[in-house]
């Protein structure tokens, strides 16, 4: 095994690292992170739920994105799948229906970053017990 | 080429393991492999995350999603139900004992809300087994970054305006400790981790090395460059098997990358570690004591001065410091003093470890800031007392500790309110009481394990204790006169002054403790030959009622030594000569014809 010999060289062996528990980090303080839940229940899957939280979690570690992906169970909004829902740090979450891999770029490089509405959200019409 | 998608963090703690979570991890790892989600999903083995009450525990990441008592057979389930279809296991799940609740997100559970975790930061977080992981985390830039940009006097100042102080009882400050050895001049010092955690129900120091071995590590080496020394030894006993492993392959891993042995980062500082076991005698956490042991000597203490930082481990200046102080030295570095300054009271910075056990609930290890209150810690975070019993007292800082009560529990935790409140925070193990705990019986307990315990140097310890123990068995048999409460007393403050070490010095605490705040329980064992509790067995009498007695005879038929006398639909009596009191009638009677008086 190569010695560290620097704590230059420490340091950039951590920021190689970091990666490995980034996921961890991040779920630690997922508050203050985007966070997008992607659902993934039987009729989400189907409808192709796996590949868009594929294209999510590829193009946030591309872009350095500073981003937490989870999936959930269904939403109920079955005849829209997929359904992801975005929660950016301030803001009320959005959740956005007929999520094909080409809206989740479009969802990235629109709402992501620039705030911008894409079609298809689904208005939200429950409340959380985490809201009251 | 897919990305992990998911973190299934297992604990593999001592307590976890012992409870099947190695399977667990093996299954996991299994089925992960069976169903093809290598890329995906990964498992993996972490220190404790302190629920012990409720392991093994498995966290999901990065949903946070905290999965309780999970046994080895739940694997597939929660895979296919959590990884594959995004559903949690909601019988595994946390259930609030108040209001019925599943908390899925351990953020919102009682037990975590509280707590700030410095020196258990990495435990349930990282691998403990590897070094790529802790270096990810900050591991070793403390210490990188004091052999390149610091000075050892610019690094203790930073100790000592930390204001962190020992954590393994005594709570003298850390720097000037440091300091201290410093200013010695020698060919060679020592710096010495003291891993002998022998307050039974403590089990804070065991966690760290199970669950974040570098850490220690790396704060030994920069004591070594603080102190002047260029070998550390961590005297460790041989009980922690796991701990003992995973510290071996800290430092194998350590070395390999160069962070331990000569010229550590190019600086020229030479440092390495090795490991002495000690065989567990609760004397040996003294430090003293615990030098001679390492030397292949008895393990009894000396007469201090001369203190180890002039004269220890082979006759050379040593620095000894606990586990769980080392454990917040790099965070220190790394965030700074002003920052651990900035939690706990204004004697008592920083947090401390406290391990929960017990009359409680959530039994436990937390990490609480100083200044938090033993009603937050018992009923917050300890989720109350077991079965809905009422409080009765605490005992902290082990056998050496004192009894804290009702009146206590508003206090703010610290070394000095500790003090002031007749008990001392010790290394932080925390024994709740309820009423159904008799006060001389747990002062008889903790004199037995003192009895047990001492080396046997100095008599007022060998022979005041064993005295000490003989006349609270006497109490509680319900022979003692009056006069032997003076005799108690007088002998324990004689054992108190005249001892030669912290073990004698602090033995006769819980005696004086609880006679200080249950007199009358004494008073009754002795006058009225009554224990409150009813777990004093010489005292108590099971009585038969004639009027709800209707001679079935169970009673006589399932009594161990045919101690209950009675025909055939007669009034049965119970032989009190005979009688062992098992209670095995009371259990039986189907008439609540049996009481204990």
């Amino acid at each position: 095994m190569e010695k560290i010999k620097s704590l230059a060289d420490l340091r950039k062996m951590q920021e190689n690292l970091r990666a490995n528990i980034d996921l961890r980090e991040k779920s630690n303080e997922p508050d203050k992170r985007i966070q997008v839940k992607v659902a993934m229940a039987t009729c989400g899957i189907a409808s192709g739920a796996k590949e868009v939280m594929e294209v999510f979690i590829e193009e946030f570690t591309k872009r350095n994105i500073d981003a937490v992906v989870t999936q959930t169970g269904c939403m109920g909004y079955c005849y829209a799948e997929p359904t992801v829902e975005i929660t950016k740090p301030g803001n009320e979450p959005i959740t956005f229906g007929y999520v094909d891999v080409k809206k989740a770029s479009k969802i990235i490089d629109k709402y992501v970053l620039n705030n911008e509405l894409v079609d298809g959200i689904i208005p939200v019409n429950y409340e959380t017990i985490d809201n009251k | 080429m897919a990305k992990i998608k998911y973190h299934m963090l297992v604990c593999g703690g001592t307590g976890c393991q012992a409870a099947k979570s190695e399977e667990i991890l093996k299954n996991f790892q299994d089925l992960i492999n069976a169903k093809g989600l290598e890329t995906e999903v990964q498992a993996i083995k972490t220190g404790c995350f302190g629920f012990c009450e409720k392991g093994p525990i498995v966290k999901m990441m990065p949903d946070n999603t905290f999965y309780t008592q999970v046994k080895p057979e739940d694997c597939a389930e929660i895979l296919e139900e959590h990884i594959i279809k995004g559903r949690k296991v909601h019988r595994l799940l946390y259930k609030d004992p108040e209001t019925g609740e599943y908390k899925s997100d351990s953020k919102h559970m009682g037990f975590y809300k509280k707590q700030i975790r410095i020196a258990l930061r990495n435990c349930g977080f990282i691998n403990p087994e590897n070094i790529d992981e802790y270096i990810a985390r900050d591991g070793y830039q403390a210490m990188g970054k004091v052999l390149t940009e610091l000075t050892p006097e610019a690094t203790i100042e930073i100790l000592k305006k930390s204001g962190l102080r020992g954590r393994g009882g005594g709570g003298f400050p850390t720097g000037l400790k440091w300091e201290i050895t410093r200013a010695v001049k020698a060919d060679q010092k020592y710096v010495v981790c003291n891993a002998d955690e022998g307050d039974p129900g403590a089990f804070m120091d065991r966690s760290v090395l199970e669950g974040d071995p570098h850490t220690v590590l790396e704060a030994m080496a920069i004591n070594g460059y603080c102190t002047g020394a260029d070998k550390g030894v961590i005297y460790i006993r041989a009980e922690y098997p796991l701990a003992v492993e995973r510290l071996k392959i800290a430092m194998k891993q350590a070395r390999d990358y160069g962070l331990l042995g000569n010229d550590i980062l190019g600086t020229g500082f030479n440092f390495d570690i090795e490991i002495r076991y000690g065989a567990g005698a609760f004397v040996c956490g003294e430090e003293t004591a615990l030098i001679h042991s390492m030397e292949g000597l008895r393990g009894e203490p000396t007469v201090k001065p001369p203190f180890p930082s002039e004269s220890g481990f082979l006759g050379k200046p040593t620095n000894v410091n606990n586990v769980e102080t080392y454990a917040n030295i790099p965070a220190i570095i790394n965030k700074g003093a002003d920052w651990f300054a900035s939690i706990g009271t204004e004697k008592s910075k920083g947090t401390k470890v406290f391990a929960l056990a017990g009359k409680i609930n959530n039994v436990g290890l937390i990490e609480v800031p100083m200044g938090i209150t033993l009603r937050e810690v018992i009923f917050e975070i300890g989720g109350g007392i077991k079965n809905d019993r009422k409080f009765k007292a605490v005992q902290t800082g082990g056998p050496s500790g004192g009894m804290l009560t009702e009146k206590d529990l508003d206090t703010p935790i610290d070394y000095d309110n500790l003090i002031a409140a007749g008990s001392m925070m010790g290394s932080g193990g925390m024994i709740v009481m309820d009423e159904d705990d008799c006060m001389v019986a747990m002062a008889k307990f903790y004199l037995e394990f003192t009895v047990e315990e001492s080396c046997g140097k100095c008599s007022p310890c060998r022979i005041g204790n064993k005295r000490l123990f003989e006349m609270l068995e006497k109490v509680t048999q319900g022979h003692a006169t009056m006069e032997d409460l003076d005799k108690l007393r007088n002998l324990s403050h004689v054992i108190k002054d005249t001892s030669l070490c912290g073990l004698g010095q602090t033995s006769p605490n819980p005696v004086l403790s609880s006679m200080a705040n249950f007199a009358n329980e004494y008073l009754e064992h002795i006058g009225e030959k009554k224990c409150r509790a009813g777990s004093c067995k010489a005292l108590m009498q099971y009585i038969i009622i004639p009027e709800n007695c209707i001679g079935c005879t169970l009673c006589a038929r399932n009594c161990p030594v045919d101690a209950i006398i009675g025909e055939r639909k007669q009034v049965h009596v119970i032989d009190q000569d005979k009688c062992i009191k098992c209670g095995a009638c009371m259990e039986k009677c189907k008439f609540n014809a049996i009481f204990i008086k």
